[in-house]
């Protein structure tokens, strides 16, 4: 599954992306910019969990369930077992997502279009009013977290962010051996005629399952390591619809068309909510509304479809 | 027994609203096939524009009867406005767009809405409480509740009523009807889908507005309190089924009877319980409880 994909050039620029971007964010820029690099990197793993699902036209409105659902595993991993460690937070947030993910997959991958939106919308609200309500979680105050460890030293804020990026190379790593295994082609194929492939021989609801459990584990990555970033969960920032929302909005500026649009997009869009909040407090949601507008009519690709027409490493035709 | 009536009465009173409200979403559903998430936007506007003008009209001590002239205006206006901008100028681009595309022009609509409240009428919360003072309470079963909000429900059942007069008596309900079970064929019969597209928006949108402006004098109307209201009433949509007008009316009796409950008895169970109801009919029943037979199609 992963033979010969650190030659694939997909994976040598993602690479190099991430170590430039973690290099920009550790010694040359000022903290709050490196801080939007590192929340974006880490939001945009949320983001390509969605897109891997949106490649098989599914679009899940209530994906913070899962962001939020890693998050909280770090915070309740610390408040009853001491868990500090930077590598368990991460480990225990995808666990937690992801066993969430298989189980609600069950139900979920018998729905599609609006049904499958809507009952993804229904789970992660069901979790928000959990969340928000009940004491002992902390309510609409949520929790902090402390300080993150690696092997029992305290790890800082430049050692999280390259911890986040050694993650996010890895999760790169990962999907595009996903995606360019046969299980992974399946997923275009099944937005173009599910009936035809299961005459192939194949599942259509097992593929949709496997995809759906990693998409989760992936939102739950990001939640754990935002978590970690933040040093705070709560559930209004972390697992309301609107957080869905803003998480379906990236995907879709970013575009669908690279495993590294996501990332790109997460970080575009961290910079854009920090500028307009900056410069126009009172209209930084216009602002972003006025993007997503723009994107949606005059540049349906996303931005890659940007890159796309300067790539220097453009792929000759075979 | 006190306890009974007192979640009767507070589940009726939400539902009546929450009707209102989801009914215009459900309408737009119905007919358009969109989820308009910008119905958080209309019900927001309704309810300034409402508020403004009751606490213009109580501080210069006008003739009551003009607070429900405000209020119903404010939500013809909202309505009028908003709707037509924004059908005609973005939705109507996209009907061949993907549903979710759709859905997402909607979110970023509805942030837009919500900012534009900001600049027009500040950030204070507003509190026009001028008709539900001047209307006072009574005592029911002996339990001390507010007129207006009990109004509420009679308006609820005339906006129930007309809905469905319109749809069933009419000539343009008949021809709403026939858009709804199939658009092109409506459309080779010599109807006007466009227009009936554009006049269902504004019918919708009006009627969300129309719920923020006519609960605005119980509540404090506050920047960002609509995010909620889109949500809850996603919830009554799905529940009763969308796109069904019956639908609506079960749904919002249910989500509000139920959190009536929930809130006298187990707080921690308010919302849970509501998303947890719309979980559970989504598994056992996607279309919805009461959703209308699909018309099986050639």
């Amino acid at each position: 599954m992963f033979k010969g994909i650190l030659k694939e050039q997909t994976i040598q620029v993602g690479i190099g992306f991430v170590f430039i971007v973690v290099l920009l964010g550790t010694f040359i820029l000022p903290e709050w910019m490196s801080n939007n690099f590192m929340y974006g990197l880490s939001r945009g793993l949320a983001v390509l969990g969605l897109m891997i699902l949106w490649r098989t036209n599914l679009v899940s409105f209530g994906h913070a369930l899962y962001y939020g659902f890693g998050a909280y595993a770090v915070a309740m991993a610390q408040k009853y077992l001491g868990v500090t460690d930077v590598f368990l937070r991460v480990i225990i947030a995808i666990a937690a997502a992801g066993l969430l993910g298989f189980v609600l997959g069950f139900i979920l991958r018998r729905y599609r279009e609006i049904f499958f939106a809507m009952l993804s919308l229904a789970f992660s609200m069901v979790l928000y009013g959990l969340l928000a309500k009940a004491e002992f979680l902390g309510s609409t105050d949520g929790m902090s977290i402390s300080p993150s460890t690696m092997f029992g030293f305290e790890l800082g804020r430049f050692g999280l962010f390259y911890f986040i990026g050694f993650v996010v190379i890895l999760s790169l790593i990962f999907a595009h051996a996903y995606l360019r295994s046969s299980l992974g082609h399946l997923t275009t194929a099944i937005m173009d005629n599910e009936i035809r492939v299961e005459y192939l021989g194949y599942s259509v609801e097992k593929a949709i399952h496997i995809k759906y459990v990693i998409s989760a584990c992936l939102a739950g990555g990001a939640g754990g390591l935002m978590a970690a970033a933040l040093g705070q969960v709560d559930p209004d920032s972390m697992v309301l619809w609107s957080v869905s929302g803003e998480l379906v909005f990236v995907t879709i500026m970013a575009g669908l068309g690279n495993i590294l649009a996501p990332f790109v997009g997460a970080i575009f869009f961290e910079f854009i909510r920090t500028y307009a909040y900056e410069f126009a407090p009172q209209a930084w949601q216009m602002i972003i509304g006025g993007t997503l507008l723009a994107i949606i009519f005059f540049l349906p690709g996303g931005l890659w479809s940007l890159f796309q027409k300067i790539n220097p490493f453009k792929k000759e035709k075979k | 027994m006190q306890f009974l009536i007192t979640v009767l009465l507070d589940g009726l009173i939400y539902a009546s609203y929450l009707f209102i409200v989801s009914l215009g979403l459900t309408i737009t559903f119905g007919v358009m096939k969109i989820l308009n998430v910008a119905h958080g936007g209309f019900f927001a506007w309704g309810a300034y524009l409402a508020s403004i003008s009751i606490i213009y009209l109580g501080d210069n001590e006008y003739n009551s009867f003009l607070y429900y002239f405000a209020i119903f205006l404010s939500a013809i206006i909202v309505g009028l406005f908003f709707g037509y901008i924004i059908e005609r100028f973005i939705l109507r681009k996209m009907y061949n767009e993907d549903i979710h595309l759709i859905v997402l022009a909607t979110f970023g609509l509805f942030w837009i809405l919500e900012d534009l409240i900001l600049h027009v009428f500040g950030v204070d919360p507003l509190m026009p409480y001028y008709p539900a003072m001047e209307l006072g309470g009574i005592e029911v079963g002996g339990i001390f509740q507010g007129v207006y909000s009990l109004t509420l429900a009679g308006l609820a059942i005339i906006v129930a009523f007309i809905c469905w007069y319109f749809l069933k008596k009419t000539k343009y309900g008949k021809v709403l009807q026939s858009v709804i079970f199939d658009r092109e064929v409506s459309v080779s019969m010599g109807i006007n889908v466009t227009k009936v597209y554009l006049i269902t928006f504004i019918i919708g949108g009006m009627l969300g507005a129309l719920g923020g402006a006519y609960i605005a004098p119980t509540i404090s109307v506050s920047p960002g309190f609509a995010i909620d209201v889109v949500v809850m009433s996603f919830a009554v949509v799905v529940i009763g089924g969308m796109g069904s007008v019956p639908g609506a009316l079960i749904g919002s009796l249910i989500v509000g009877l139920v959190r009536a409950f929930a809130v006298h008895q187990a707080p921690i169970l308010e919302l849970f319980i509501i998303y947890a109801i719309m979980a559970i009919v989504l598994i056992i029943k996607p279309e919805g409880l009461f959703a209308p037979p699909k018309p099986r199609k050639i």
